[in-house]
């Protein structure tokens, strides 16, 4: 069975119609790319997929593990399994990030009926977790993101993602504003999470990305609908043609 | 000025009037003082809303009557005192114990006194003239603030406290005022605290009353901070829900000291908490914050005047007040700075956490400057949580409530942070959370 089903997904902000009959398939262990060009629907999707308010969706279905999505509240998503790498990872300042991981962590696990971590073992797991992505103890005691660099605040997210362990991983543009070394110990941290149980979504403007995070299957968005479907080497043809023909057969 | 003409007394007014008039020969000492003050009430009558110091926290209106004079405890009421200041118990302070405004010795820990620190009760200094505490008294920071002069006429007891020159005191000092909570009274405590030079303490002062307590509230406390001194000074507010408290603090500090004051606010009906420092000598550094939480109806006013007389003193003023249900959050700060206070820094913020669309904050900050080469200036803001920071909480699985209580922390922790002692933030952390529990 699919893990992420979306068929005929419609979805309208601020009134604007953003979605228009999306549809994609997520196999489970599958790595898709969604590339597209700029206002295509690419975050709007993501958005959607975690629970964010404000994305109303007007017609179609959602079905995450066989279970609808729509109207479930995000922290409900997360605890099923569903988390996002957000593209502009948001400060929090007087939240230490240690606090917040073991209160994200243990509501998760609370949720799922499962004990919840004691201090020590949360601790062990988020040192070994960081040290891997290069993520220092004295960053975990901050303010979550609070003075972070842009390359910080996305390796926090690809430690937030391998201490929650979910069965999909949303990444939205996790390429932007990342200098060559950031992505490489980004995409590595991501590509050590793939398993045959985990899926992800990697959403990308660029091909860059995906010749660190290559994916098992390829999907162009374009004005809100999945219009091309290929293997990976359909990202190095959009690198080299670009997103124009796809743009203007939806005018024509 | 000309008196304003006020021919008719609220019922409250008259009752006091009534009260000084039967209990000033019984109040211990201090005759002339109290008899000038309560000249200063008769004029001025009730502060109210056209009185711009009081435009947000009308007291004539809050005040439909005045309760009587609490009567001393008797041995049921310091019996329900025996507990009292338990919830802060990690701090291990030297406890001092007031029920219903009368200093009480035998609840309180006057064991074995540190050094250069005596401990003593205000009536009692009083009554016998003492003119250590009669020459300050009032004089400490001159003000003709109604609600002080009510206090200096009524003023029943409270504790004088003497901290010698450069004693380092290693337990902090913890003044707990109780209300019994028997029949409605009115209780008015006053306090003096001076620190010598290059001295060193810490004033904890809890309000808290048995729930439901009809009590009115009106106390003061004077600090002089001496030169070289460093003094630490929080004031919790946790009485009953039925409780109007005003508290007056004045302080005058001297040169190169250090103050830090903390107002922490999380009860009672009405709370008007005033502020008065007075930065006399140079080179002082002083952070004056507070955290107030408030729900349902109720009200707090913070009034801060911050008086700059003096060289180079550096002022951190951070105030925080989360407000939910039809509650209602005043901040008033003024930071004046003279004429001979160049190189002054002063920096004041208020920030308001609105949690629901009946809640209203009031935010008025002034800066007077009278020198040339100062640096001041002030922020206010006002606003819900961030729907964006929630988003993020709740997409890593931390439910609705829950992030916001993590929110809310966060945005109180920000003025918690600014107290040095570790085991009191701690205390006022769980205090925090603990609010967060009882809201509906």
């Amino acid at each position: 069975m699919a893990l992420l089903e979306i068929k005929n997904l419609h979805v309208k902000v601020d009134g604007k119609q953003i979605l228009n009959g999306l549809n994609l398939t997520v196999e489970a262990g599958q790595v898709a790319a969604i590339m597209g060009p700029n206002g295509s629907g690419k975050s709007t999707l993501a958005h959607v997929l975690a629970g964010k308010d404000d994305y109303e969706v007007t017609d179609g279905q959602v079905l995450f593990a066989g279970e609808s999505l729509i109207g479930m509240p995000p922290d409900e998503r997360a605890a099923k399994g569903l988390f996002l790498a957000f593209q502009y990872p948001i400060e929090i300042p007087g939240v230490a990030t240690m606090t917040f991981l073991r209160t994200a962590l243990n509501a998760q696990r609370k949720k799922r009926g499962q004990e919840e971590l004691s201090a020590p073992d949360f601790n062990r797991r988020a040192f070994d977790a960081a040290g891997k992505l290069g993520i220092d103890r004295d960053m975990l005691r901050r303010g979550v993101n609070v003075g972070f660099s842009g390359g910080e605040k996305k390796r926090n997210e690809v430690l937030q993602m391998a201490l929650l362990e979910p069965k999909l991983a949303v990444l939205d543009e996790t390429d932007s504003g990342l200098d060559i070394d950031a992505l490489k110990v980004v995409s590595e941290g991501v590509n050590r999470l793939r398993s045959p149980e985990r899926s992800f979504v990697v959403i990308t403007h660029y091909q860059r990305l995906l010749d660190y995070i290559v994916p098992d299957v390829v999907h162009v968005l374009s004005r809100g609908r999945i219009v091309r479907t290929g293997g990976k080497e359909l990202a190095l043809e959009l690198e080299d043609k670009g997103y124009a023909q796809y743009t203007e057969e939806m005018a024509s | 000025m000309n008196a304003d003409v006020r021919p008719i007394k609220t019922a409250a007014e008259t009752a006091l009037s009534t009260a000084f008039a039967s209990a000033k020969g019984r109040l211990p000492g201090a005759t002339t003082l109290r008899e000038s003050a309560f000249k200063r009430f008769e004029t001025a009558g009730l502060p109210h809303r056209r009185v711009e110091e009081w435009k947000y926290t009308d007291l004539r209106a809050f005040m439909r009557d005045a309760k009587p004079l609490a009567s001393p405890p008797d041995a049921a009421a310091k019996a329900r005192a025996k507990n009292a200041g338990a919830a802060f118990a990690a701090v291990e302070g030297r406890r001092i114990v007031l029920v219903d405004g009368a200093f009480v010795p035998e609840l309180s820990d006057l064991a074995g006194l540190e050094a250069g620190l005596t401990i003593r009760s205000l009536a009692q200094a009083l009554t016998s003239g003492d003119a250590a505490v009669t020459e300050r008294l009032g004089k400490v920071v001159p003000t003709d603030n109604v609600a002080v002069a009510l206090n200096t006429a009524f003023m029943g007891d409270g504790v004088v406290i003497e901290v010698a020159e450069r004693a380092a005191l290693t337990r902090p000092l913890h003044l707990v005022f109780f209300n019994a909570g028997g029949a409605p009274a009115s209780v008015f405590t006053r306090s003096l605290a001076v620190v010598g030079k290059g001295a060193r303490a810490m004033l904890i002062e809890s309000h808290e009353g048995v729930a439901g307590s009809d009590y009115q509230i009106n106390t003061a406390l004077e600090i002089v901070v001496g030169d070289e001194a460093h003094v630490d000074h929080v004031k919790i507010t946790g009485e009953g829900a039925g409780t109007l408290h005003v508290s007056s603090l004045m302080a005058a500090v001297g040169a190169h000291a250090r103050f830090n004051e903390f107002l922490f606010t999380t009860a009672a009906a009405v709370v008007r908490n005033q502020l008065f420092v007075h930065f006399k000598g140079e080179g002082t550094v002083a952070g004056i914050r507070g955290a107030t939480l408030l729900q349902r109806r109720q009200h707090a006013d913070t009034t801060l005047v911050i008086d700059h007389t003096a060289v180079g003193c550096i002022s951190r003023e951070v105030f925080k007040s989360v407000l939910d249900g039809e509650s209602r959050g005043v901040f008033q700060g003024k930071i004046i700075v003279q004429p001979k206070a160049q190189k002054t820094d002063g920096k004041m913020s208020a920030h308001a956490l609105l949690l629901s669309d009946d809640a209203e904050s009031d935010s008025k900050p002034e800066l007077e400057i009278f020198a040339d080469d100062v640096q001041c200036g002030h922020g206010s803001t006002a606003g819900a949580l961030d729907d964006d920071l929630l988003f993020y909480l709740k997409a890593r699985g931390i439910p609705a409530k829950e992030a916001e209580a993590l929110m809310i922390q966060a945005f109180v922790g920000e003025a918690i942070d600014g107290i040095e002692h570790a085991g009191l933030r701690d205390v006022l952390i769980d205090q925090v959370a603990a609010w967060l529990k009882t809201r509906e």
